[in-house]
């Protein structure tokens, strides 16, 4: 079960550290300016020139792979709802690194999260 | 009339999506049961990434979760994130159905109970506002 448990912080962390590169990143490049092919291929110009693209790619592999072993382990109705911890890391990170406003509602969601993982992994 | 034809195309592209994510998952499951239990090491990783790459279950997943990601990103163009995210909550509940009925996984009270603290928490989430920093880019 340690394992199991250890190989989650693994996926937690790393994909919430990539979807927060990924936003950071998003948020740097700007908005995309309607899908005609020219303003999409401007787009994806710019993101591959992004650091925190290129940041998040790795890190988003590593949070696949690190699924893929997390299911070869343990039953699916495990590994999916402890993945929702990922709410809790994604609020954190959301505040304190993209400085986001997350209310108190958001807080108490998060909260319900976090004690139904709880509850989840304690089961297994 | 418009709205009802809206109310309907969204929830029916939600209900796509749910399934897509679901019946993804389940296949990475069935692929992973089938390469086997993965050991960490330099060796049983390198074997795992070939392994999974070889797996036609595998790929067969990702195009459906590839199909989860499109009918996600067309939702949020035209509904309010904050409908579409719920959604996303009732698929921990249908996952887990689909563990016990497809899977013949054992899922006790006490998991279930958990699995629906999760629903809450996240449908609490999606209620909030989903934009708190008015669309401003990040400092370059």
């Amino acid at each position: 079960m340690i394992k199991v448990i250890l190989m989650l912080v693994v996926l937690i962390c790393s994909s919430t550290g990539g979807e927060i590169a990924m936003t950071y990143g998003m948020k740097r490049i700007g908005e995309l300016e309607g899908f005609h092919p020219r303003s999409v291929l401007r787009f994806l110009g710019r993101a591959i020139k992004s650091g925190w693209v290129w940041l998040a790619i790795p890190l988003l592999a590593v949070s696949f792979y690190s699924l893929l072993i997390l299911l070869s382990w343990a039953p699916i109705s495990l590994v999916i709802p402890a993945s929702a911890f990922n709410y809790v890391a994604g609020a954190v990170g959301a505040k304190y690194l993209l400085k986001e406003d997350v209310t108190l509602k958001r807080w108490l969601g998060v909260a319900l999260v976090f004690l139904g993982v709880l509850l989840v992994v304690a089961t297994g | 009339m418009h709205e009802h034809r809206l109310r309907f195309k969204t929830l029916f592209t939600v209900f796509l999506m749910v399934v897509c994510a679901n019946i993804g998952d389940l296949l990475l499951k069935r692929g992973m049961t089938q390469i086997g239990a993965v050991h960490l090491s330099l060796e049983g990783l390198g074997h795992t990434l070939l392994a999974t790459l070889q797996n036609g279950t595998i790929w067969l997943a990702i195009l459906f979760l590839i199909g989860f990601t499109v009918c996600y990103m067309s939702a949020v163009s035209w509904a309010d994130y904050s409908y579409v995210m719920p959604a996303g909550a009732f698929g921990y509940a249908t996952q887990t159905l689909l563990a016990v009925l497809v899977l013949h996984e054992t899922v006790t009270l006490k998991r279930w109970i958990g699995v629906f603290v999760i629903c809450f928490g996240v449908m609490l989430v999606g209620q909030t506002k989903p934009n708190t920093t008015n669309g401003q880019q990040a400092p370059s």
